[in-house]
């Protein structure tokens, strides 16, 4: 027996509705939930001062800082960035500024 | 093969942004390194103790993790995983099982050092093929910045506050990493965010990978219960490795390596002076805390590098 995760979860929501066990089968699915409106400041990548040594990729607590196939930094992920401002003061190049949201 | 951070981003993220850990936490930051460390191609079953990590990463209907998670209860993670572990050593032997399957317990300090501290030793003497990681920020963050026995003294937390009645935490820190290295398990080490995240990415690759029980004790700053500003949780981590209050070093079959010794050992002040919940100690009057607080350093430093040999 499957029954279909709700997501929202509100008030009425019925023991049917909650998967047995409260079991996840969707991995990663934390995804789908922003955290991009907990920011204050927020950062902004300044590209041309960037030289993609990528030491702000692995201080990120958000997973923020996408990578492509090649290695290299992205825009941030603003859907989930909580504008913690780690990324802009490990940057040796002064290529991330944080400013008001 | 060497460590470079530049392959290293290349790796499949496995803890994915949502969860609901604070801006700047430590902790996320340490588990992303340490999953990093994972061959692309594994599989990896992960459990925590209950704590910030695991309360946030995992409420449902929403799960961070990329790999399989199993929610656990406070006491129990190094017992939940070595069970895990020891059913698919059976079901591998059956065939029902293809592929490699790396099993990872994360615990904050408060699951390790106090809760979970006899699951994780009847783990670690079993010899499971297994990983334990703590997180430690040095008090229970969780449920709002009470002291465990991994809070450093002169710590000023909601059970033990700074006043004129007590002088914050009075008790020293348990030294939870010699603890497990005498349980003479293949590899244990202490470790931290720095730099280009080398010293953990290393030691994470080495503890998965090596077959046999590992213990990974990692510094994983708490913005909230250690009160500094956010964007500070790098330099927080390289004053704690430069003052040797937070030493990186490894065991690696009962063989001691520091892993890092500064060729300018700070005073310890200046790791101090950064957070709120050591402010008293710069009182008029509580010198004393300061001088007490670099002797229990001095004395573990000095005991470290004469276990090293």
């Amino acid at each position: 027996m499957r029954r279909k995760l709700k997501l929202s979860l509100d008030s009425d929501v019925t023991w049917k509705e909650i998967s047995p066990g409260g079991v996840i089968s969707e991995a990663g699915n934390a995804e789908k939930f922003k955290t991009g409106d907990w920011r204050s400041i927020r950062p902004v990548w300044i590209v041309e001062k960037c030289t993609q040594c990528m030491l702000c990729f692995p201080v990120c607590p958000d997973s923020s800082i996408p990578v492509d196939a090649e290695g290299k930094r992205t825009e941030f992920d603003f859907d989930h960035c909580k504008g913690c401002g780690v990324c802009a003061q490990v940057c040796p190049f002064d290529a991330i500024e944080m400013t008001e949201n | 093969m060497a460590y470079n951070l530049k392959e290293a981003v290349k790796r499949p993220e496995r803890l994915t942004g949502g969860h609901r850990m604070c801006a700047g936490c430590g902790a996320p930051v340490v588990v992303r390194t340490i999953l990093r460390a994972i061959k692309p191609e594994d599989h990896a079953v992960i459990g925590s103790a209950t704590g910030c990590l695991e309360v946030s990463t995992c409420l449902y209907p929403y799960t961070a993790w990329k790999d399989s998670f199993i929610h656990s209860a406070f006491e129990n993670a190094g017992a939940t995983i070595s069970g895990a572990e020891a059913a698919y050593n059976v079901m591998k032997k059956k065939g029902k099982i293809k592929g490699d399957i790396k099993f990872i317990a994360f615990g904050g300090d408060g699951g390790t050092y106090d809760i979970g501290l006899q699951s994780l030793s009847g783990a670690m003497e079993r010899g499971h093929d297994m990983v334990y990681v703590c997180y430690d920020n040095g008090a229970y963050m969780n449920t709002g910045i009470q002291r465990s026995s991994a809070t450093p003294t002169f710590a000023d937390t909601t059970t033990s506050p700074a006043g004129s009645v007590i002088p914050g935490k009075t008790q020293l820190k348990k030294d939870l990493t010699l603890i497990m290295a005498n349980h003479n398990i293949p590899y244990v080490a202490q470790s931290a965010p720095i730099g280009n995240f080398k010293d953990l990415h290393e030691k994470a690759e080495k503890a998965i990978y090596t077959p046999g029980a590992a213990f990974l004790n990692v510094m994983a700053p708490c913005p909230r219960g250690w009160r500094y500003d956010t964007p500070m949780l790098m330099q927080i981590c390289k004053l704690a490795v430069d003052t040797c209050i937070w030493p990186l070093f490894e065991v690696e079959n009962g063989k001691y390596k520091v892993n890092y010794k500064p060729k300018n050992k700070l005073p310890v002040e200046e790791f101090l002076k950064v957070q709120g919940r050591f402010r008293h100690m710069f009182k008029k009057g509580n010198e004393w805390m300061i001088e007490k607080f670099q002797k229990d350093i001095d004395e573990k430093w000095e005991m470290l590098l004469k276990l090293e040999g």
